[in-house]
């Protein structure tokens, strides 16, 4: 039996040690990790409280990010609770196997640490990693800092063990901005916490021997198209039960999450839509806008997958012009954010101005006054009735002014 | 020559894989997750084959010989039970019973010659033929035991 760790009711704690906590307290049965920069400390500290006798969970030491998300895979066909944590290349080394996880409706948890991918190297945070994963069946939750990640870590247990969602689910911090800034996190006590995550109840676990089981099974033409169709309606079914997790959430702490949040939006004439830490600097960035009279508010997305289009349509029907932040290198194309917010007000009754801002890529900073830039570009193309500017433009880049295509007009 | 209804169980290689019934996307197993018996298989492990309850997407239910295009015969006359066959063969295959070779499951062989190759004796009492030879007339075609060559 595990030895109690004290926490007390206000903590100091980074975003890493705020997610550790949160998998200490949820009474992880089994971590496969192998550690990489900025997410190492989640898994470090959780080993330390194997070592330290504070966790009953085994902790399986493995080769690469491979061999952990596949040892993950193994552990929660077994039914147990698992989780893990990981950035990066690391990230991309685990793609694979993220998507055996979500296909075989395995409910593992795993903490994202945001950094670029290379190349070039770069350990600094972007949302690259967190775009490779979009495609891939998982739940991704959005921290902008640490207190958040650890809150929806412990929602991220309660969501996938539903029987009626059984996906995995990964929670998504910042690298360094979040991961390493040291914050009043206010933790639940161990008891709240295990009582609000509650005991998993496995299904179709393999270690059930009256009825053994058969997971990776292969399928052709005849029988993938089904699968891969009911795991996307439970992918998109999984809203409403994430939104109830989140009320069962408030009552235990009094923190209210939406899978999309809104900062000023009343009556906002303009508006930054974000991911990440760059949410709180744009709140900043729309107080001051409102002080020199241009009604700015700020969207933010709790919840990348499922995308919540109605929500985010709802979120800015009122707005004229709307500015999405993509904080990864589009590869060819407008940010992927901005194609989701795009063809969401695509069908909207108002139909407003969607631009593209690719920002902070490699850990570069976006100050308040690049955010206020951009919320002037939206003001001018309000008042003008049409995008003023290049659709996609890059923000706070050295060199001549880059952006891409101009809006088609009579 | 192998007795091909010997531990044929009823249920043996009835279908092809896959299944026979395709039903649509809102009846299809969550994560693909297939059983394999029917029922309780409590200690399925101590019971032979053909005494199992294989559900239908057990592949023991479901026959791949249409994948084969050469296959092992046997001839119990050279056979000395050694088990090689038995221990060596990648799809369990080979159905052999109180350590007495029975012959080759074609249900399940792919044809990938291992048998064969592990085979003792001389000469051999497996031996790769077309999918298309009759047995009898494989049997017919045995080779002779090899002389030790004169120095």
């Amino acid at each position: 039996m595990a030895v109690e760790f004290e926490v007390n009711e206000r903590e100091v704690w980074d975003g890493n040690y705020a997610a550790s906590q949160a998998m200490r307290q949820a009474d992880v049965d089994v971590m496969a990790a192998y550690p990489i920069t900025p997410s190492t400390p989640i898994v470090e500290n959780y080993g330390a409280y194997v070592a330290n006798g504070y966790v009953d969970g085994e902790f399986v030491m493995v080769e690469s990010e491979h061999a952990a998300m596949s040892a993950c895979i193994g552990a929660s066909a077994a039914g147990g609770r698992v989780a893990t944590a990981t950035s990066s290349q690391g990230f991309a080394l685990m793609v694979e196997t993220l998507y055996q996880a979500s296909g075989m409706r395995l409910p593992i948890v795993l903490n994202v640490v945001n950094r670029a991918l290379a190349s070039p190297l770069n350990v600094r945070g972007d949302h690259a990693d967190m775009y490779l994963g979009r495609d891939s069946g998982w739940i991704q939750f959005g921290a902008f800092n640490a207190q958040e990640a650890y809150d929806l870590a412990l929602c991220a247990f309660k969501v996938a063990e539903n029987h009626a969602v059984r996906l995995p689910v990964m929670i998504h911090q910042d690298g360094f901005i979040t991961s390493h800034t040291a914050q009043n996190v206010y933790p639940l006590s161990n008891e709240d916490a295990i009582k609000f995550v509650g005991e998993i109840v496995p299904v179709d676990d393999m270690l059930d021997f009256s009825r053994p089981v058969t997971y990776g099974a292969q399928t052709e033409e005849d029988w993938h198209f089904e699968h891969k169709a009911k795991q996307h309606k439970a992918l998109m079914d999984s809203m409403s039960i994430i939104d109830d997790v989140f009320a069962e959430f408030k009552k235990v702490s009094g923190r209210e999450y939406k899978r999309v949040e809104s900062y000023d939006m009343e009556d906002a004439e303009v508006c930054v839509i974000g991911l990440g830490t760059t949410v709180e600097s744009a709140r900043v960035a729309a107080k001051e806008m409102r002080k020199e009279g241009v009604k700015a508010g700020v969207v933010a997305i709790r919840c990348f997958r499922p995308f919540p289009y109605e929500e985010v349509r709802e979120a800015l029907r009122n707005c004229k012009s709307i500015a999405v932040t993509d904080r990864s290198s589009p590869g060819g194309a407008m940010g992927a954010f901005y194609n989701e917010v795009a063809a969401a007000m695509m069908t909207s009754q108002s139909r407003p101005l969607v631009t593209n801002y690719i920002y902070g890529l490699g850990g570069r900073d976006i100050s308040i006054e690049n955010l206020k830039t951009i919320f002037r570009e939206q003001k001018a193309n309000a008042d003008a009735g049409y995008i003023t500017t290049d659709i996609q433009q890059f923000t706070n880049l050295r060199g001549p002014k880059l952006g891409f295509c101009k809006t088609e007009r009579n | 020559m192998q007795d091909l209804k010997l531990k044929a169980a009823e249920k043996r290689g009835v279908h092809q894989l896959g299944g026979d019934n395709l039903v649509g996307w809102d009846e299809v197993t969550q994560g693909i997750v297939l059983t394999s018996f029917e029922g309780d298989a409590t200690d399925v492990a101590h019971k032979k084959a053909e005494e199992r309850s294989y559900s239908d997407f057990n592949s023991y239910t479901a026959t791949v010989a249409s994948w084969r295009v050469m296959k092992p015969v046997f001839n119990i006359d050279v056979c000395i039970d050694c088990q090689n066959c038995w221990v060596w063969c990648p799809d369990s295959s080979i159905l052999s019973r109180d350590k007495q070779m029975l012959g080759i499951d074609y249900d399940h062989c792919k044809g990938c010659e291992v048998c064969v190759e592990v085979c003792p004796t001389n000469p051999k009492s497996l031996l790769m033929f077309s999918e298309y030879e009759d047995l009898g007339d494989a049997l017919a075609s045995w080779p002779e035991k090899k002389k030790k060559e004169k120095k």
